[in-house]
């Protein structure tokens, strides 16, 4: 007696998995061809799996740590020149820049331009400035033939 | 170029500039971090012109060379001591240029893929106008670092009644025209964001006081960090991103490290008016002590008999040039045999790492320039601490004297030295408006003189 219930309820059993096995399948080929609709109406690529600004969130706080171990390394006596190099690759706002002057429409062109040529400034002043800075700094061995030639 | 190429290509350069930063650890290593930095603005600025659909390549050209050019001019002109003016006027260019952008894309949403003008996305509406608030603080305030830096203006703090109230409820004002920009994509509101905001870099800058600029210039590096990285989300770009992160932490790295160099915390330093009434108070006691002065023949002979020399190098020796005929007093004295070294306070001069760079400039070695911790200890064993142009970074009332407005900072153990010669152009207390007791000490020489000056008359004597 017991057996047998046990065995009509282990069918039951089977068949609620089969049923739920069915289910299953049939929402992952669903959640596949959603997702291929929504990769096929972006023109590929795998940035929407999450919204653009979560991603970006991601990217800036991971890159904050990163920023924070580096700095963290630089020794006291370059500082300055971590402020010139700093400075310079702050300048890459020019990529936003680029894309405006690169617009062809009126006033966000000028704009543009204008910010173009300011980034530029940095750029090449940064750069420039920190790698002067650098070529100063010297060892004690070559110090005395480099002062005799300035 | 496809987007996934452009967005390797991009990486690749966040990847160098991160290198670059690395590189710094040492200076052999951080000649070559700089040029990868080059390389990767270069692929940077590559990537994005293959970019564009159609553009006119003669204005982007015009731009990059005219502003090439005048970077190229500055930083081979410029003098190492106007160095931090110099990257305050940088940080200035940085945040207009986020402005710009920022207006651009403001009037030109669709061109970067963020709505079209009046129906801007929410989000991008929101990372525009901070990158707007912060470009424009970082501008101005800028601007009056500059200017109280290069001597434009006072480097007195200046100081009215309301000045937090005041900045406080601009800040809230800025908010406010925030959500309005949000709900109504009001031009209006987009330019009096921007009207606000330069307001509050002048008023943010103006109540701190000179020799506290190490902290805010590293703060200003940090806000057009902040800003760069706010363009970089409305433009989704992740370089952007990247590199304003970089940027960002690393000058608030700074800023911390300037204001433990100080004690100080840093919202005291922000609201600013340090060193400006105090100055009156610290006079009163000087008349009552005594100091010994000394002579340029006496200091040369005290140190052509020592067996080891500490210089401490401060402010006044950039004001005063005289780190070249410094380096040249040094190598007299090691021709003597004497033991020549350099204690740097992590606060000398007006930006971070100031000194070692004017030393390095007089072609001092880095390897006899010390940092505090590591050389506070030698003092107890040399014969002579030289101090020159430095004050109050070597106030040992720091250490014991609870009352002084400087308690707690951490100072250079020069006292402990045999002999102190202490170069300085008059009896008058240093930027904290602090009296130094170093003066009236037993063991202490004062060399009243203009640094440069003192030091020629130095050579001249060990010449003999």
């Amino acid at each position: 007696m017991a057996s047998n219930e046990l065995i009509e309820r282990l069918h039951g059993i089977a068949g609620d998995a089969a049923e739920l096995a069915h289910d299953l399948g049939a929402l992952a080929v669903d959640a596949s061809r959603q997702a291929g609709g929504t990769l096929a109406t972006s023109g590929g690529g795998a940035e929407h799996m999450s919204s653009p600004l979560i991603v970006g969130l991601t990217v800036f706080v991971l890159a904050v740590f990163v920023g924070y171990h580096v700095v963290w390394r630089v020794t006291p006596a370059l500082h300055s020149p971590l402020m010139g190099v700093t400075n310079a690759i702050s300048s890459v706002i020019i990529v936003g820049a680029l894309i405006a002057a690169g617009s062809g429409a009126g006033f966000s062109e000028v704009m543009g331009f204008v910010a173009v040529t300011l980034a530029s400034v940095n750029i090449f002043g940064g750069f420039l400035v920190t790698h002067r800075m650098l070529s100063m700094f010297k060892k004690k061995d070559r110090s005395a033939a480099a002062g005799k030639a300035k | 170029m496809s987007h996934d190429l452009a967005a390797l290509l991009y990486l690749i350069a966040s990847v160098l500039f991160i290198l670059a930063l690395r590189g710094l650890s040492h200076p052999e290593s951080a000649r070559n971090g700089n040029r990868l930095g080059m390389l990767g603005m270069a692929i940077a600025i590559l990537t994005t012109l293959t970019q564009l659909q159609e553009f006119n390549l003669g204005l982007i050209v015009a731009g990059i060379v005219i502003g090439g050019g005048i970077g190229t001019f500055i930083a081979y002109r410029i003098q190492m001591t106007a160095l931090p003016q110099l990257v305050a006027a940088f940080h200035s260019l940085v945040g207009l240029a986020a402005v710009f952008v920022a207006a651009a894309a403001f009037y030109n949403p669709s061109a970067y893929g963020i709505g079209t003008p009046g129906a801007i996305q929410l989000n991008s509406l929101i990372e525009m106008s901070l990158g707007t608030a912060i470009g424009a603080i970082t501008f101005t305030g800028s601007i009056v670092a500059f200017c109280k830096l290069q001597g434009l203006v006072s480097g007195k703090p200046v100081t009215f009644a309301g000045q937090h109230l005041l900045n406080l409820a601009l800040g809230i004002l800025v908010v406010l025209l925030i959500a309005w920009l949000c709900v109504s994509n009001a031009p209006a509101a987009y330019w009096l964001i921007l009207v606000v905001t330069l307001a509050l870099g002048v008023l943010i800058i103006i109540p701190i006081g000179g020799a506290d600029m190490p902290v805010v210039i590293s703060m200003l590096n940090s806000y057009s960090g902040w800003a760069a990285a706010g363009i970089g989300f409305t433009l989704e770009n992740n370089l952007l991103i990247v590199t304003g992160a970089l940027v960002g932490s690393s000058g608030a790295i700074l800023s911390y490290i300037m204001c433990k160099g100080m004690n100080r915390s840093f919202f005291s330093v922000i609201l600013g008016g340090f060193g400006g009434e105090s100055a009156v108070a610290g006079g009163g006691e000087q008349g009552d002590k005594t100091h010994r002065a000394g002579s340029a023949e006496d200091a040369a002979f005290l140190m052509k008999n020592a067996d080891k020399v500490i210089i401490v190098p401060g402010y006044g020796m950039a004001v005063a040039q005289a780190q070249h005929v410094l380096r040249e007093m040094a190598d007299l004295l090691k021709e003597e045999g004497v033991e020549v070294k350099y204690a740097i306070h992590p606060v000398a001069g007006r930006m971070p790492g100031h000194m070692n760079v004017l030393l390095a400039e007089a072609n001092v070695p880095y390897d006899e320039v010390f940092e505090m911790e590591e050389i506070n200890r030698e003092f107890a064993e040399t014969d002579v601490a030289f101090v020159i142009g430095a004050n109050d970074v070597t106030n040992p009332a720091a250490k014991t004297d609870k009352s002084s407005p400087i308690y707690g900072m951490p100072v250079l153990d020069v006292e402990k030295a045999r002999n102190v010669l202490f170069v300085k152009r008059s009896m008058a207390s240093g930027y904290a408006g602090v009296d130094n007791p170093l003066f009236y000490m037993d063991q202490t020489m004062m060399l009243l003189a203009d640094a440069k000056k003192m030091c020629e008359d130095i050579v001249k004597a060990l010449e003999h």
